[in-house]
């Protein structure tokens, strides 16, 4: 459990970390190090250059503006659950951020980092894609924008590219009336999800959004289930068809037994009855 | 002076271990300390081409490079220690570094010495070691088939041992109203200690001793192991546990890792220290279970069971361990028929090498085998001849009257009542309305279920004589000796080696309730072979029952002389003189008097001692029990089980034991809570799998599920007591209880809520994907 040697740089801001991006491919920036540093460890990950990012200001705060939350990459998940201004506009993303790993690693991981490293099995990526955030991407072109719905692309793999780094999530305001549920069968070794549901209603129940993390190769939005409840609505009979929609077309891999589809099916249909309930 | 055998005093250990203040090998400095690294086996199987060491010594801060070709004429070979009598054990000598063959993932082939931690393990990755990979063989059943891979040229079939108990019963089973066969899989558990490994190793110039500190539950085992194999006299070896965390079977065993690390101490004149990483500790630590077994139960129609036999595979990993052999005979075979008067009984054990990490004892170690299969049959009867689970308990568990009871293989069960634990656990979950209530949530399509187990265990593991009959190349007595110091503070040295289990408490209440001193004067030293002369460790929940007794009667011997000395002073015979609360008087003349201290004083001034007593205030005990002692009690879980899921969510768990006389309450509940964890575990979460290769693919915590706190509700605990008469103190062991009562508990329960699907049996652990399978595939049944 000893990394094997490599250079440590601290940044202090977004170019000078950009500046050591462009040095080589064989550069990893840190963050909270929850991901990393156990990679790192075990010495499945040994990167020349570490660098720190975790400490750049431009990277960190919380401010909601135009009906968008902006969300630095280094805000720690504790500070998610518990910022004012996400419960307000985005709670979906305070649910999901209160049930990642345990203190510890809410205490010290990032929002950025954990959305970066795209492990197949992490919440966030749930709560982002339900809420369709955009990616705030910085590089050497400068800056752009990057839907979650393209920002997933493999396990591990994410729409970055190698010289850029992410700085900010922007989060569309919920609807007023929205309600929203983060459902997670924590997996009983890692804690992971094996799966996890993210999802609200609202305007009145002609949006529906469901996105679901764990149990695909990334994760993905039940778009069928979606349709189906913005057509029907959401009531006891609405949520069978369309937890059997979202099962039906799970692009899930190696279910042999059919337990995964099924853990959607079950997954989504307590979610979107979880939240039914919550609305008024 | 207040009674404090039998209060919950607070833990005096913890005032220590909860602050970050107790000392592990690892927290261990040395001046000039240098860090060992394994160069371990990818391979399960593979003959061993070539090491290249060069680039690796080449390494900045690397002090040498050293192979199995270095040591193997140096170092003797790592041996086993339980030769059960008459089963044609064949050794498995294990070299410290493999210097031909590796055996299992892990297998240490070279080891790097360096002057960082991270220098070692970065030259480590520069040893070069080519490999001939060899088929592997991983299952205890299959690795005694024709023509599968051969672990040990010299073992044919992968057998290493073949022991059997009992007589032939075919005539018992042929004239049988009823048999009851099946098959069980007990899987394979990684014991996960919370300290990894460690060891540290420091040679004297001056003196020509080697100081070991490692991590282990028999210092002076390690001892006699290391001695030997070292080819170091054991009067220049002392070995050290200071805190150990954790054991649960695994640090028993002599691991290759400290004999290397000893070696390297004294080759570079430097102290060496090795620490495992978690990863390695999954790897090479020893595992526990693993054995498939073919189970026959004979009875008749209405409930009385007559046999009981079995026929099973015990997986022992690549290299039989310190107590392997011990472990799936002795331990297992000897007391399948359980708490239960059945007349016939016998067990046929495989001992099988395979290409696996070592196996020995873990938690329980060979009863909790025993305890699943019996407790698992007694339902499956009960259901085939239609008839409540507990009443064929009642009717078949040994009665109160019988004891000592001498069980089909002539164990000699030394108390107990066991209906009387039965009785407490149906009061308190008020079985006949839980049974109505499970009937009427069936009928929502809701699925509860209840489990029991009513179990016995033998443990307090002595006496050296039976040791010695059942092939243990140890004694189990205990050594005791309890130094009162002048000031009449006590130092007492325990040969018993208690490594989280609480002794430091509970023999020091012993101590105190006897001498009639504050607990807070009396220090419990274990765990270092200069401070104390003998010992056998702690296992089997031994260390109370044994341990504690050695304590008793060195305290005894210094009550006694100390009586002497207080009639000398007193001017009384001492015949006429009360020893109470801390207080020697003249009988009938309460106000003639004079405390212990000021006796211990005199004893230590010597001034004025009575006729043919000597100076000074000690007494020394070597105790060697009558026998075991044998715990029991009655389990139920209650579960309910979610058919969209499969999950399985544990109500209630009620456990009703008798551990015989207690001297701290609360040290009792807490070894049962944690038996209870690490025992539904096993039922629910726990299972280590191996690939065809002898990849182990449960490697991490990320995919072994240790089970976790939340996973469980308040677990709720009753007692009787009926004190062992094998023992001077009438207590039972406790540690182990609750991991070979529950496993069984948990599946009867599960495999009583999943009734109505028409499923008997599923394999451990019992996860949800597992059982919403067996559920679509028996929908029919419903």
């Amino acid at each position: 459990m000893l990394t094997a040697p490599f250079e440590f740089r601290r940044a202090s801001t977004v170019n000078e970390a950009a500046d050591w991006l462009q040095q080589g491919t064989e550069v990893k920036l840190l963050a909270g190090g929850h991901s990393l540093l156990p990679l790192m460890k075990l010495r499945l990950a040994a990167p020349a250059m570490v660098v720190d990012i975790s400490g750049i200001p431009e990277l960190h705060g919380v401010i909601a503006h135009d009906g968008v939350v902006t969300v630095g990459a280094m805000t720690r998940h504790v500070e998610v659950v518990k910022n004012p201004l996400i419960l307000a506009e985005a709670p979906l993303l305070s649910q999901t951020a209160a049930v990642i790993g345990d203190v510890q690693v809410r205490n010290r991981g990032t929002i950025g980092g954990s959305l970066c490293h795209a492990d197949t099995a992490a919440d966030l990526p749930a709560a982002v894609l339900a809420l369709d955030a955009q990616m705030v991407v910085s590089g050497p072109d400068g800056v752009r924008k990057i839907p979650a719905s393209e920002f997933f692309v493999a396990p591990f793999v994410t729409a970055l590219g190698p010289q850029e780094l992410l700085v900010a999530v922007e989060v569309p305001s919920m609807p007023s009336d929205a309600v929203s549920t983060y459902l997670k069968r924590p997996h009983p070794a890692s804690g992971y999800p094996v799966i996890g549901v993210a999802c609200w209603v609202g305007y009145g129940g002609a949006t529906v959004r469901l996105a679901i993390t764990g149990i695909g190769p990334t994760v993905f939005r039940a778009a069928e289930a979606e349709a189906y409840l913005a057509a029907h609505g959401l009531n006891s009979s609405s949520i069978g068809e369309a937890a059997r929609l979202a099962a039906v077309h799970a692009p899930v891999e190696d279910d042999i037994t059919g337990y995964k589809r099924q853990l959607v099916s079950v997954y989504v249909s307590r979610a979107l009855q979880h939240t039914a309930k919550g609305k008024n | 002076m207040p009674q404090v055998m039998g209060q919950a005093l607070k833990r005096h250990e913890d005032i220590r271990l909860i602050r970050g203040r107790g000392q592990y090998t690892d927290d261990m400095t040395l001046p000039g300390m240098v860090y060992a690294e394994m160069v371990r086996s990818p391979y399960a199987h593979a003959n061993i081409l070539s090491v290249d060491t060069q680039a690796a010594q080449a390494m900045p801060g690397v002090l040498a490079v050293f192979t199995g070709q270095d040591t193997k004429d140096e170092l003797g070979l790592i041996p086993t220690a339980w030769i059960p009598p008459n089963s044609d054990l064949k050794m498995t000598p294990h070299p410290a570094l493999a210097f031909d063959t590796v055996r299992y993932v892990g297998d240490a082939v070279a080891v790097v010495i360096a002057e960082t931690p991270y220098q070692a393990q970065d030259a480590a990755d520069q040893v070069q070691v080519q490999y001939q990979p060899l088929q592997a063989v991983v299952h205890p059943r299959e690795a005694v088939e024709d023509g599968r891979p051969q672990v040990h040229a010299e073992i044919d079939r992968n057998i290493a041992f073949h022991w059997t108990v009992g007589p032939d019963l075919d005539a018992v089973f042929q004239q049988a109203e009823v048999v009851v066969r099946h098959e069980f899989r007990q899987q394979r558990l990684i014991p996960n200690a919370m300290e990894p490994r460690a060891a540290l190793a420091q040679y004297n110039n001056a003196t020509d001793e080697l100081t070991v500190w490692v991590t282990t539950q028999n210092p002076h085992i390690h001892r006699f192991l290391l001695s030997g194999i070292l080819g170091i006299p054991e009067h220049k070896l002392r070995v050290v546990a200071i805190d150990v965390g954790g054991g649960f079977g695994s640090k028993i065993a002599c691991y290759p890792d400290e004999v290397v690390a000893s070696w390297a101490a004294r080759k570079l004149r430097r102290a060496v220290k090795w620490t495992e990483t978690r990863q390695e500790n999954f790897m090479i630590t020893s595992h526990g279970r693993d054995h498939v077994q073919e189970v026959e139960l004979a009875g008749t129609r209405d409930g009385q069971i007559q046999a009981i036999r079995v026929k099973a595979y015990s997986n022992l990993g690549a290299y039989l361990s310190t107590a392997a052999p011990g472990v799936p005979t002795i331990l297992f075979g000897l007391i399948i028929n359980g708490a239960y008067d059945i007349p016939h009984a016998s067990a046929d054990v495989y001992g099988v090498v395979t290409n696996t990490t070592p196996v020995d004892a873990y938690r329980g170690a060979g009863r909790p085998e025993a305890t699943y299969l019996i407790e698992r049959m007694v339902d499956l009867y009960a259901s085939q001849i239609q008839m409540d689970p507990v009443a064929v308990r009642e009717k078949n568990l040994v009665k109160a009257e019988a004891f000592p009871y001498t069980n089909p293989f002539g164990l000699q069960y030394d108390s107990g009542n066991y209906q009387g634990t039965l009785k407490i656990a149906l009061d308190m979950l008020d079985y006949p309305k839980l049974r109505e209530e499970q009937a009427a949530l069936r009928k929502d399509g809701k699925y509860i279920g209840i489990g029991w187990s009513t179990y016995v265990e033998m443990c307090g593991l002595g006496p050296s004589e039976v040791a010695g009959a059942v092939g243990f190349q140890g004694g189990l007595w205990e050594s005791a000796t309890v130094r009162v110091h002048p000031t009449g503070k006590v130092s007492v040295f325990t040969g018993a080696s208690p490594h989280g289990q609480g002794e430091e408490t509970t023999f020091a209440q012993i101590v105190g309730q006897e001498l009639g001193i504050p607990v807070e004067d009396i220090e419990i030293v274990h765990g270092d072979t200069a401070r104390i002369s003998m010992g056998w460790g702690t296992y089997g929940s031994r260390t109370t029952a044994v341990g504690g007794g050695a304590i008793h009667l060195a305290t005894q011997k210094v009550i006694e002389k100390a009586k002497k000395i207080a009639a000398h002073k007193l001017e009384v015979s001492e015949s006429d003189v009360v020893f109470e609360d801390g207080m020697f008087s003249v009988a009938g003349v309460p106000n003639r008097q004079v405390s212990f201290q000021a006796v211990t004083l005199d004893a230590y001034l010597a001034w004025s001692l009575p006729e043919g007593v000597e100076p000074a205030l000690e007494g020394t005990a070597f105790y060697d029990p009558k026998n075991f002692t044998y715990p029991f009690g009655a389990h139920v879980a209650v579960v309910s089980v979610d058919p969209d899921t499969g999950d399985i969510h544990l109500m209630r768990y009620i456990a009703v034991d008798d551990v015989g006389n207690i001297i701290n309450p609360m040290i009792v509940e807490g070894q049962i809570h944690g038996g209870l964890v690490q025992g539904i575990g096993q039922a629910l979460y726990e299972g280590a799998e191996y690939d065809t290769e002898g990849q182990l693919l449960t490697g991490s915590l990320l995919d072994y599920a240790v089970p976790k706190a939340r996973f469980f509700p308040r677990f709720e605990t009753a007692h009787t007591v009926t004190p062992s008469p094998h023992n001077p103190l009438g207590v039972k062991g406790v540690g182990e209880t609750g991991a070979i009562a529950s496993t069984p508990a948990i599946v009867n329960a599960v495999m009583d809520a999943l009734h109505p699907f028409g499923i008997q049996d599923l394999p451990m652990p019992l996860t949800p994907e597992k059982v919403w399978q067996a559920i679509q595939q028996n929908q029919g049944g419903r």
